[in-house]
């Protein structure tokens, strides 16, 4: 597990890896601190925010000179090793201590793990992907996988684990700058032409932007009107304040939400909508592509309806009459045009209890491994290509006027800004509070109960503290699940991965104060 | 720990299933290698009664109201935890199965208030039991300690299921244990604190695994104290859960226009009937909205 909390974070996965050590896996976690998932751990790697790209490739110089790679394997299926190999160069455990905190004799203890073990599988969270080097990240997780042959088959394989119940199916389907439904490319002309032919409209032929690029486009004011459908971005993006003023400053806003978040309090029109997972049909694709339906159990209250609903009636509005079509008809239409989708009919979902992709005929129900391919002879496809990364720095380098480094994650109780959440009442959940180490919590002379004043460069919060023993010293914590008491993300650095654009939530250099 | 039978498709570990023979009332069942004697009743069509069997949990035998005859054994054994073995012969309704399973339901019926347990007067029923000849239970307070479920103590049979799925079994939080010993014996936290100062992580999975309903929701306590609980005219529709992307199966119970409570079916291969707290408990904001 490597920048993933999954025992908070994804409780129910979790239990699968507890059965997996039950039969007697290895766990490694990965981590800044230490978390209630490392403690199930065999060994916690405490890992320097910002150093996973020089532990990752000082796991793989390990390998490669105790020579345990999967020659095979590499020759066979893979690219660019060559390259690769010499980029490791300079990442012995010892030389890349400087990065990542940690003991050359733990890195070592892992590699062999890993490269030893008949399966391996690399999971992780936002602990890798909230970052402004994200997509290297990434890389530099599935290099390890792809040195040792841990991939496409079963028990192995690279799992990013999805924060929410449908970014998976989100993304399959299109909500991204770049794709159609059925994932298909927007610049591939012949995905393109099929949607058009179908939809009888034109689509841009270039990708979108991507959430961090409409904030940009907003503050040329390129962007001038906004639909914010399900999502809260004043509360729940990085450098709240100026996403704030953004989103003030628009000719015109809606937000189609189940509630009058903070968002939807700075919109022109709100529209209420039905909560997906209990008011309305569907489907939604988990972390193993894993296609589920969602069912209509209450009627919605007041004048809320279904999204599908208002996203038909808006187009009518639009000049385009697509009539009320039901999820399901939605989604015969896409199947047939995604086959990875295709051999998806609801009937076959519900009989099977969920399909995992890709699926492409109602014969079968496809491979079970997404890359699998790789060990077909010959290989189908392309090869799978090395990417050889290089250690960088988090975004904010850590100053005199702002020592601390401030990274943020979830609570087991607590969904991020607390929209949902909210509404249990668990005992489990605490009033928002930074979490320093004794060591930092010591030298700033602070008691329990005492309020801190947090600045980084975009902003100032208050907040009680409370000491983790399981934070390294210059490490503080906080979540954004309580944004009503401490609003986090006005500290928190919009740096983005050029990529991905995923801000880097995680490291932000901040000041602590003791409020008098 | 219920043994992992899922295997890929393609590739990887595929497990070869033998086929084994069993006779239970006189005919031939074919069930595969590694099924109980339990599961070889099922596939005959027999309704077995259970309590403290689950099939996400380990038997642990407690109850033992499932027993069956099995010809060459001295004593009767528990159809959840014997291992079907070729050419066993099984009688599920003979004299002793039926006077022992009468003994079992009138035993634990004057000691326990059995009266939130599905099935439990069918089964009385069907084996002549009576319950009160015996005695009538005690009333033990039921303790409410948070807003998330209630402990009816009045309702424990000590199965132990709880304590399975709060530990080894599935949650591995380890908050609740068996305490005390003999008549004392009873399903604690440690050193009995309450709830919300324990170890407890309020998964509800204890609830979800109760079969008398001595773990129950909150909300459910509430409309059954009410004389509102109607599971008649309860639907439960499965769903998927709003939180993380895990993608748990959940069965949403209503009544009314209100989701009253919410479980996860046994046979889901991503959750094993199992959910967080945010699964169990996080449907609250559609009541707010309304």
């Amino acid at each position: 597990m490597w920048g993933s909390n999954a025992r908070e974070t994804h409780p129910i996965f979790f239990h699968h890896v507890l059965r997996a050590l039950k039969n007697g896996a290895n766990l490694y976690v990965v981590d800044p601190r230490v978390t209630s998932t490392a403690r199930f751990a065999k060994r916690h790697v405490p890992v320097r925010v910002g150093g996973d790209i020089a532990l990752a490739n000082a796991v793989a110089r390990v390998i490669l000179d105790e020579r345990l790679e999967n020659r095979t394997f590499i020759q066979r299926a893979t690219a660019d090793f060559e390259v690769y190999q010499r980029s490791l160069e300079d990442y012995t455990p010892e030389a890349a201590q400087r990065f990542t905190g940690v003991d050359p004799a733990i890195v070592r203890e892992m590699a062999l793990d890993f490269a030893r073990a008949d399966r391996a599988m690399i999971c992780w969270t936002l602990g890798i992907t909230e970052h402004h080097h994200a997509v290297e990240n990434v890389w530099a997780l599935i290099n390890l996988a792809l040195l040792c042959g841990h991939v496409g088959r079963y028990g192995a394989g690279v799992n990013p684990l999805r924060g929410q119940n449908n970014v998976q199916g989100g993304g399959d389907m299109g909500a991204l700058p770049h794709k159609l439904p059925g994932f298909l490319d927007v610049e591939d002309p012949v995905a393109r032409g099929n949607y058009e032919r179908l939809w009888g409209a034109t689509i841009p032929p270039e990708k979108g932007w991507t959430l961090t690029e409409m904030f940009r486009a907003m503050e040329r004011e390129e962007l001038r009107a906004l639909w914010v459908i399900g999502e809260n971005p004043a509360q729940s993006e990085a450098d709240a304040g100026h996403v704030r003023e953004l989103l003030s400053r628009l000719d015109h806003l809606v937000v189609q939400d189940l509630f009058l978040t903070k968002t939807a309090q700075l919109a022109d029109v709100v529209l209420p909508a039905c909560a997906g997972f209990a008011e309305s049909e569907g489907t939604v694709t988990n972390s193993e592509r894993r296609v589920q339906r969602v069912r209509r159990a209450l009627a919605p209250p007041g004048e809320a309806k279904d999204d599908l609903w208002i996203v038909g009636e808006m187009s009518k509005r639009l000049g385009r009459d697509f009539g009320q079509p039901t999820a399901e008809q939605l989604w015969d239409e896409m199947r047939t045009h995604s086959p990875l989708h295709r051999g998806m009919s609801y009937a076959r979902i519900e009989a099977l209890g969920g399909i995992q992709w890709p699926c492409p005929d109602t014969d079968s129900l496809g491979a079970s491994f997404l890359h699998g391919r790789l060990w077909e002879e010959p290989v189908r496809g392309p090869r799978a290509p090395f990417h050889s990364v290089a250690h960088t720095e988090p975004a904010e380098a850590l100053c005199e006027e702002f020592p601390l480094r401030l990274t943020t994650g979830r609570r087991l109780s607590e969904y991020n800004t607390g929209v949902q959440s909210g509404s249990i009442s668990s005992p489990l959940v605490r009033d928002e509070a930074l979490e320093l180490s004794p060591s930092d919590f010591a030298a700033l002379g602070l008691r329990e109960g005492d309020r801190v004043r947090v600045r980084s460069r975009r902003g100032s919060v208050t907040a009680p503290v409370r000491v983790d023993p399981g934070l390294p010293k210059g490490l503080v914590f906080l979540t954004l699940h309580q944004p009503g008491r401490v609003d986090t993300n006005l500290l928190t650095i919009e740096a983005t991965d050029p990529r991905a654009g995923t801000a880097e939530f995680k490291a932000a250099a901040v000041a602590v104060e003791r409020c008098e | 720990m219920r043994e992992d039978k899922r295997r890929g498709r393609d590739g990887g570990l595929v497990q070869i299933e033998r086929m084994i023979e069993v006779t239970i009332d006189g005919a031939k069942v074919r069930v595969p290698e590694g099924s109980t004697l339990l599961d070889a009743c099922k596939k005959r069509g027999i309704d077995t009664p259970t309590l403290c069997f689950a099939p996400n949990l380990t038997p642990v035998n407690a109850c033992r109201v499932c027993v069956v005859e099995l010809d060459g054994a001295r004593a009767l054994v528990p159809a959840c935890a014997r291992t079907a073995e070729p050419s066993m012969v099984v009688h599920t309704d003979s004299e002793r199965v039926r006077s022992a399973r009468k003994m079992v339901l009138e035993l634990l019926g004057s000691s326990v208030d059995m009266s939130a347990t599905p099935n439990f007067d069918v089964w009385c029923a069907r084996y002549d039991a009576h319950p009160e000849r015996l005695g009538t239970p005690s009333r033990a307070p039921t303790v409410v300690d948070n807003d998330l479920f209630v402990r009816d103590y009045a309702k424990c049979m000590l199965c132990y299921k709880c304590v399975e799925a709060c530990g080894a079994d599935a949650q591995h939080t380890f908050a609740i244990v068996v305490s005390g010993r003999g008549a004392h014996a009873k399903i604690a936290t440690e050193f009995d604190v309450s709830l919300p100062d324990s170890a407890c992580v309020f998964c509800g999975n204890c609830v979800g695994v109760c079969p008398t309903n001595a773990l129950q929701f909150r909300r459910e306590h509430e409309l059954r104290v009410a004389g509102e609980w109607d599971e008649s005219s309860q639907s439960v529709t499965k769903t998927v859960c709003p939180y993380c992307g895990v993608g748990c199966v959940l069965e949403l119970h209503v009544q009314g226009d209100e989701i009253v409570k919410v479980t996860s079916p046994s046979d889901s291969s991503v959750t094993d009937g199992m959910l967080c707290v945010k699964g169990r408990f996080g449907w609250g904001y559609t009541r707010d909205a309304k």
